[in-house]
């Protein structure tokens, strides 16, 4: 069952041949070598995986790749704009909101979608909303703090 | 000098860049061409047989490259995975060690022991593969829990343990021994009151979110072996592939652990799985790869904790302790795992004294094999055992006599004055501010105002709890004779090496490994310091033993107080080199050579060179004092600690349980902490904030849950609870400072104490919220269903 997805990532045309079986997880990971994108469980409940299909977080590993096909897909790699880091990598920064680093990528994917939605969420909000996304490392009270300053820097920014 | 980030000063990280743009480089990340897969083969049963395994059908599915067995294993002698530390029992026998092959020759003894490995050109088709893999096993009688495996008539799991039994331990510290059982028993006979416990310390799964991977590539050429792994400390790792498993020379073997997304403990050990790689790309020429699946990692990682425990605490009748007793059945597993039996022992009843002056302590332990994953070092490692134990006997000494937790704990603290204080357990505590602490903590947590918020919540319907725990642990393992003594079969010291380059800019090789504890940023920051250059100039190096002279890795809170000061010490060669080719170039004498701010400079003049200048003479020495020095600048420092060091601190946090659905919410969490001298606040309170929500995971969420016959219930993160955003609260965390006087740098360690005294503060807090229904115990994880029935129980009056 190979077929060829194309979709746009990260702003550029590609494609690619997959199988039918194929997750987007792995199509990114080990054909277009973005492997920001990371595998944390087989359950989907990690979050360690989430990128943006069509701007919206979705977790990679719960995705077959041929579903990809006409999408625009944007992945952690792709969030710094001319090598300037968006405003939630800044704050993940500054705030210390990660050790090991490994559930990151899908932390900061999975907050700028929140703050496209909630431009000024609470800290119950930050919460409940990165209840898919797990770490071991942080007990997540620094990256609830980075997430809300993102949120203020973000709206500094567009006033 | 320092560029603003010296000692003392929140850095933000160096790492960080990496990980935040997605191009940090895990083992998983990295691919080899040509390279293959394996998946393995593992037993369904919890104990079983292996009559046979046959691979016929596997070998024909498309892509598969080779099917190997323990068989295959042994034919190429490989050895069993070594036991680091051995432990004697009481009658003086050695714990029982059994033969561990990587892959079972004859029987498996828990459910994920790995039999085989198949080897394809694809993941999907070795999985596939390995469904094809018959293997024959005659199902045995089995069991999970160490008490069930000490019955008579329980099944025999190795025949060279009788009843189970590995170990049968009793602690008898020079301080003490030989009377501490008699002193200890004289005490009880004596006390006012008694009061006795009976715990159960849950297992756990450590979940570093990355699972663990392995990619071997033995080049045939050149009979060089290269193994990236996700590893807490590589050269261990390459020590025992070369002289216990593998068997290679170490100069043939590389070892790179990258970046390592998490460890807590289960990436210390040499694993079966990295093992089978290796010898697997050696035998098939091409590199291997092995990356786990998540239930995978239940399966398969070491666990932590899983103690059973009797607890006995004696006072007079001014409520000072006299005397503890401590007996407690560890369940260690199938096999041994390295530290296996070091765990529930050596790393447990030497911190049983606590914080308090208790004179007389005596502790036996049990270490039972059971058919269930090998249980090691998870996150603080014996040392929360230890202070769920101590912690939960003295609130519930507070509760009987009525005595206020706080009063009852002050009133039996080590003194500032007694340090270095001399426990009967065998430690030297280093040093310690048990009241300032506390003070500190009842601060942050607003004490007296408990009452108050008592009753708010109960006009919300819900049950207040307040719990409190004051933890003391010991770091930096460790001074190695002492080590050696208690059996470890390893040195536990670190190594560091500052290499200064022409233009003075540094690079730092160190033996510790960074898997999020921020090496790279804070072990930078000393550098700047001490030599006075900018952070921006100093790179650490770690996690390659190509590029790594040696050392031991990061495990047990060691990496700054042992490691940080390898590197302490090697920047004092640097130094010391350094000023006598400043004496050179400034005409002077070196003892006249001060060294402040990156300037040598002769005392009391103006008269200076720039370290920059230095390194370049050393390196460029056309004048130079070569007649007594070599050239270059590049030093090594092996540090072997004189102690080990003592962090210990406060935490009180406040819970409340909804009384219908038996639902525990955690309201606040305060942590007052003496860390000693701290490098960078931002990194630890960092290191805190993780070790409580681990800690506070083990109290209310956390379970490793077995059927009685050893089926493993929890291995997914559908089963297995893991602590999530909306399950913690904000930590309110501060800290105190006592510096050790055992390291230079006056650091004691910082990042396993969240995980030890978060569990006993969280319990006696539910407790405290649950008291006034009846109920008096309750164990962990504290989950709705358990806080609920404890609740039924207590009403209907069972
Ligand atoms: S890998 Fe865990 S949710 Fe996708
Ligand atoms: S930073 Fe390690 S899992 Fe989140």
């Amino acid at each position: 069952m190979d077929a060829t997805v194309s979709f746009t990532l990260n702003g550029k045309n590609v494609s690619a041949e997959t199988t039918g079986a194929t997750l987007l997880v792995d199509l990114l990971r080990n054909h277009f070598g973005l492997t920001g994108a990371h595998v944390g469980c087989d359950t989907s409940q990690c979050g360690a995986c989430v990128i943006h299909v069509d701007g919206v977080s979705v977790k990679s590993c719960t995705m077959l790749a041929a579903q990809a096909d006409g999408s625009t897909v944007e992945t952690i790699e792709g969030l710094a704009a001319n090598g300037e880091l968006h405003p939630v990598q800044q704050a993940f920064h500054e705030h210390h909101a990660l050790q090991c680093g490994f559930c990151t990528p899908g932390m900061i994917m999975s907050a700028v979608d929140l703050l496209r939605r909630n431009p000024r969420p609470s800290e119950v909000e930050v919460r409940d909303w990165l209840e898919g996304n797990m770490c071991r490392c942080t007990g997540y009270h620094n990256i609830v703090k980075a997430v809300r300053a993102a949120a203020v820097a973000m709206g500094e920014q567009a006033s | 000098m320092t560029g603003g980030m010296g000692i003392g000063v929140s850095a933000p990280r160096t790492e960080d860049r990496r990980f935040i743009t997605g191009r940090g480089r895990y083992v998983d990340d990295i691919n080899l061409r040509s390279q293959q897969y394996a998946w393995f083969v593992r037993s369904p049963h919890p104990h079983a047989e292996v009559r046979g395994v046959d691979a016929a059908d596997a070998l024909k599915m498309p892509g598969v490259t080779a099917v190997l067995t323990g068989a295959d294993m042994q034919a190429d002698d490989i050895g069993p995975l070594p036991v680091a530390w051995g432990i004697t029992s009481r009658d003086g026998s050695p714990a029982f060690e059994p033969e561990y092959p990587a892959l079972a020759t004859d029987r498996v003894r828990y459910v994920g022991n790995p039999v085989a490995v198949v080897v394809a050109e694809s993941r999907t088709q070795a999985r596939d593969a390995a469904e094809m893999v018959n293997v024959d096993y005659e199902e045995l009688e089995s069991m999970s829990s160490a008490t069930a495996a000490m019955e008579e008539g329980a099944p025999l799991i190795h025949e060279g343990a009788p009843g189970n039994m590995c170990f049968d331990w009793e602690w008898l510290p020079a301080a003490m021994a030989p009377d501490a059982r008699s002193n200890t028993d004289k005490a009880f006979e004596e006390a006012a009151h008694v009061v006795s416990l009976e715990l159960v310390n849950n297992r756990l799964a450590p979940n570093a979110m990355e699972p663990r991977a392995s990619l071997a590539d033995f080049n045939p050429a050149t009979g060089q072996l290269t193994l990236y792994t996700t590893s807490q400390n590589p050269h261990v790792n390459r020590l025992l592939l070369c002289t216990a498993t593998l068997k290679m020379p170490e100069h043939k073997v590389r070892v790179v652990a990258p970046d390592v997304g998490g460890g807590f403990g289960s990436k210390i050990y040499h694993y079966a799985e990295e093992l089978t790689v290796c010898w697997a790309s050696r035998r098939l020429r091409v590199p291997v790869k092995w990356t786990a699946e998540r239930s995978e990692s239940f399966l398969a990682d070491a666990q932590g904790r899983d103690h059973v425990t009797r607890v006995e605490l004696a006072l007079d009748a001014d409520a000072h302790f006299t005397g503890m007793r401590v007996d407690t059945v560890a369940n260690l597993g199938g096999w041994l795992s390295a530290f296996g039996p070091a765990i529930p022992t050596v790393f447990y009843a030497p911190l049983l004294a606590g914080v308090y002056r208790t004179p007389n302590i005596y502790v036996t332990v049990k270490g039972v094999f059971t058919n269930t994953t090998p249980t090691d070092a998870y996150r603080g490692a014996g040392r929360p055992e230890a202070c769920y134990a101590v912690e939960r006997a003295v609130d519930e000494a507070a509760v009987q006599i009525g005595m206020d937790p706080a009063e009852l704990r002050r009133r039996n603290f080590i003194q500032p004055d007694e340090f270095p204080y001399q426990s009967p357990v065998g430690q030297l505590y280093d040093s310690g501010d048990f009241e300032g602490c506390l003070d500190l903590a009842r601060e942050l947590n607003g004490y007296e105002e408990f009452a108050e918020r008592r009753r708010q919540s109960q006009a919300r319907g819900k049950l207040r709890g307040r719990g409190m725990c004051f933890y003391i642990e010991a770091c930096g393992a460790a001074p190695s004779q002492a080590a050696g003594q208690l059996g470890a079969r390893a040195g536990l010291y670190e190594v560091a090496t500052v290499r200064v380059h022409p233009s003075g800019s540094v690079q730092v090789l160190t033996g510790a490994h960074s898997h999020g504890q921020s090496h790279e940023t804070t072990f930078a920051q000393i550098v700047a310091e001490r030599l006075g250059i900018d952070f921006g100039n100093v790179e650490i190096v770690h996690g390659d033993t190509g590029e790594i002279p040696f050392g031991m890795g990061t495990y047990g809170s060691r990496s700054l107080a042992v490691g940080g000061t390898a590197l302490y010490k090697a920047l004092d060669k640097v130094e010391e080199k350094g000023r006598k080719i400043a004496a050179h170039l400034l005409e002077a004498e070196a003892a006249d050579i001060e060294f402040t701010d990156g300037q040598f400079r002769v005392a009391g003049t103006d008269r200076a060179v720039p370290f920059g200048d230095v390194a370049l003479a050393a390196y460029v020495p056309h004048n130079y004092p070569l007649q007594e020095l070599e050239p270059g600048l590049e030093e090594t420092a092996f540090f072997d600690p004189e102690n080990f060091t003592f962090p210990s601190g406060c935490y009180i946090c406040e819970v409340e349980v909804d009384r219908q659905t038996g639902e525990v919410e955690l309201c606040d969490f305060v942590a007052a902490d003496d860390f000693g001298n701290i490098i960078n606040p931002m990194v630890v309170e960092g290191q805190v904030h993780g070790g409580l929500a681990q800690g506070i995971g083990q109290a209310l969420l956390e379970h490793c849950r077995y059927t009685p016959e050893g089926q493993l219930l929890s291995g997914s993160y559908m089963d297995y609870c893991m602590p999530r955003a909306d399950d913690l609260p904000n930590f309110v965390v501060a800290t105190r400072c006592t510096p050790t006087p055992f390291n230079p740098l006056g650091v004691k360690g910082c990042g396993e104490a969240g995980a030890i005294g978060a569990p006993p503060a969280v319990i006696n807090a539910v407790l405290d919220a649950l008291r006034p229904l009846g109920v008096t115990h309750i164990d962990m994880p504290a989950t709705p269903q358990a806080v609920w029935q404890a609740i039924q129980a207590a009403q209907s009056g069972d």
